[in-house]
């Protein structure tokens, strides 16, 4: 009896050991893929391997040209709603007027960074892993390696610098469209004056509510790409291994840019920042 | 043949994928200028040794050398500067979908070579017209054949004008008249390049064909090697299954999980 509830718990053991090396494997290399992409960027101009501008460019363009319509109507939604629920409890204490720098404060400092962000993941994550899953797969990431030519220094280094970029510049609309949400509500549904209204707005908004959000952009932008590019390099098993990956990879995005999220906004909130 | 100076030398190579052996005690010598064909049936272990040799995987023990020089204990920029002087051809071609035809021949060029963007278009039309490509430069991989593609990755894999070309499974899943064209175009490289050529195929048509000297792999071990004559008389009775593609004797079909 008691020699099979011993090699239960060494079962037990067994399996959390297991994981708990399994985890570490994961960061491990995670954190060496995010070395040596870093490396390439600052190190390969020197190693006459500069970053791939044009390649850039057209990730640039995918990434953060035409993700403005989705993330503007995200956020602008957004601020609507935000501005129809605060205005229900605001009207209670006769408050009415304060939707207005609550929605702004909200969407600057958390909802527009994290929404774009999330939108982002969905759309470039995934595009990210398929793809280069997909190359995975077919031998390609094989063939640059024997042609001496990194893949990581090829086909994540551009995808980065482009993301690094473009994901802050994407916060920056999706706050105006959440303001412009807000305004709407604000000024069309609870018949605030226009000028009171942005009078609101600007009176409370200051500038550290602005770069504590696009602070976060920067860290998000490293995520997603970083994730994408490691879910990628790992796919095995066909389509089926790259449909797994990819989801995999948005809802490691996911995950760690909401945790990221509340870790930055804990170090802004108790160090005062 | 013997007097041949030898390019690339393998010794005692064991390789195993989590405890299962996949090759092992594997010898050879491949010479230069000689189109050395390594025939197996499937998993026998024959893509895993190209890989091996080409310095793309790693293995347990033994040896792989190239010029007298150990792939071992190079460093990580030696062993970049050796691959490049090694051309490979995929059995998917393995071109990059998102580069046209000749972005995926110059994209080695362009890489490593620091030449002129003139320059580099002119030495990849060069090498496409080569493979029989010339005007297809401006086409994706998506929109040209199967045959045409492994052409595209055939002259991919000579843009850096390589001592050595791999090629794992070049003819498979092509029509047999795009088989003998693939197999006359390695035969032609290899002689008016003076590369040396290792090619991966069960196909037994391409290894007459094409074969200066022939090894045969099966279940992991080395049967024989030999001029494609000693292969032809070989008294080894897996050889001669083998080459005659008969479904009576001594290769087990039923594979047994140990």
């Amino acid at each position: 009896m008691i020699r099979i509830l011993l090699s239960k718990m060494l079962d037990f053991f067994e399996i959390i050991g297991k994981c708990v090396k399994a985890w570490i494997t994961i960061f491990v290399d995670f954190a060496k893929l995010l070395f040596e992409t870093i490396y390439w960027i600052f190190l390969g101009p020197f190693k006459k391997k500069p970053i791939n501008f044009s390649s850039a460019f057209d990730q640039m363009v995918f990434m953060g040209f035409q993700s403005i319509l989705i993330v503007f109507f995200v956020t602008f939604f957004t601020g609507m709603v935000l501005a129809m629920q605060s205005a229900h409890q605001l009207e209670k204490m006769g408050g009415v007027i304060y939707v207005a720098s609550l929605v702004t404060i909200s969407i600057c400092r958390e909802l527009g960074p994290v929404l774009t962000a999330l939108v982002i993941a969905g759309r470039i994550g995934a595009a990210i892993t398929a793809e280069i899953g997909s190359m995975k797969v077919n031998e390609q990431i094989e063939a640059l390696d024997t042609m001496a030519i990194s893949p990581i220094r090829y086909l994540a280094v551009p995808k980065l610098v482009a993301l690094f970029i473009m994901l802050p510049f994407l916060t920056v609309i999706g706050d105006v469209a959440g303001i412009i949400g807000g305004y709407v509500v604000g000024v069309f549904s609870l018949k605030i004056n226009p000028g009171l209204y942005m009078n609101i707005t600007w009176k409370f908004l200051t500038l550290k509510d602005i770069y504590t959000g696009l602070s976060k952009a920067f860290i998000f932008a490293i995520i997603i790409t970083m994730v994408g590019v490691y879910q990628g390099l790992k796919t095995k098993g066909g389509a089926v291994g790259v449909g797994r990956a990819t989801t995999v990879s948005v809802v490691t995005s996911f995950i760690l840019v909401i945790v990221a999220d509340c870790f930055m906004t804990g170090i802004y909130f108790f160090w005062g920042v | 043949m013997e007097n041949k100076k030898t390019v690339i030398s393998v010794k005692n190579i064991k390789k195993t994928f989590q405890d299962r052996v996949v090759l092992e005690d594997i010898n050879f010598d491949v010479h230069q200028g000689e189109i050395f064909v390594i025939m197996g049936g499937s998993g026998s272990g024959k893509s895993t040794l190209l890989r091996i040799m080409a310095g793309v995987i790693g293995f347990d023990s033994g040896n792989v050398s190239f010029n007298d020089k150990s792939l071992i204990d190079l460093s990580v920029e030696q062993k970049e500067q050796i691959r490049k002087r090694f051309g490979m051809c995929f059995q998917s071609a393995a071109l990059l979908d998102f580069l046209t035809v000749e972005g995926n021949v110059s994209l080695p060029l362009k890489e490593h070579t620091g030449l002129d963007a003139k320059i580099i278009s002119m030495i990849s039309k060069m090498k496409l017209n080569l493979v029989g490509l010339a005007g297809f430069e401006d086409y994706l991989p998506s929109e040209i054949s199967g045959g045409m593609k492994k052409r595209v990755g055939l002259a991919r894999a000579i843009a850096m004008d390589p001592d050595i070309v791999f090629y794992d499974e070049p003819t498979a899943g092509l029509d047999p008249v795009v088989c003998a064209v693939v197999d006359q175009l390695i035969v032609d490289l290899t002689k008016k390049l003076k590369i040396t050529s290792i090619v991966v195929t069960h196909n037994m048509e391409s290894v007459f064909r094409i074969a200066d000297r022939v090894a045969m792999l099966y279940k992991g071990e080395l049967l024989e090697v030999g001029t494609t004559e000693q292969i032809r008389n070989s008294s080894n009775e897996i050889v001669q299954q083998f080459i005659n593609g008969n479904i009576d004797g001594p290769i087990l079909l039923n594979e047994v999980k140990e």
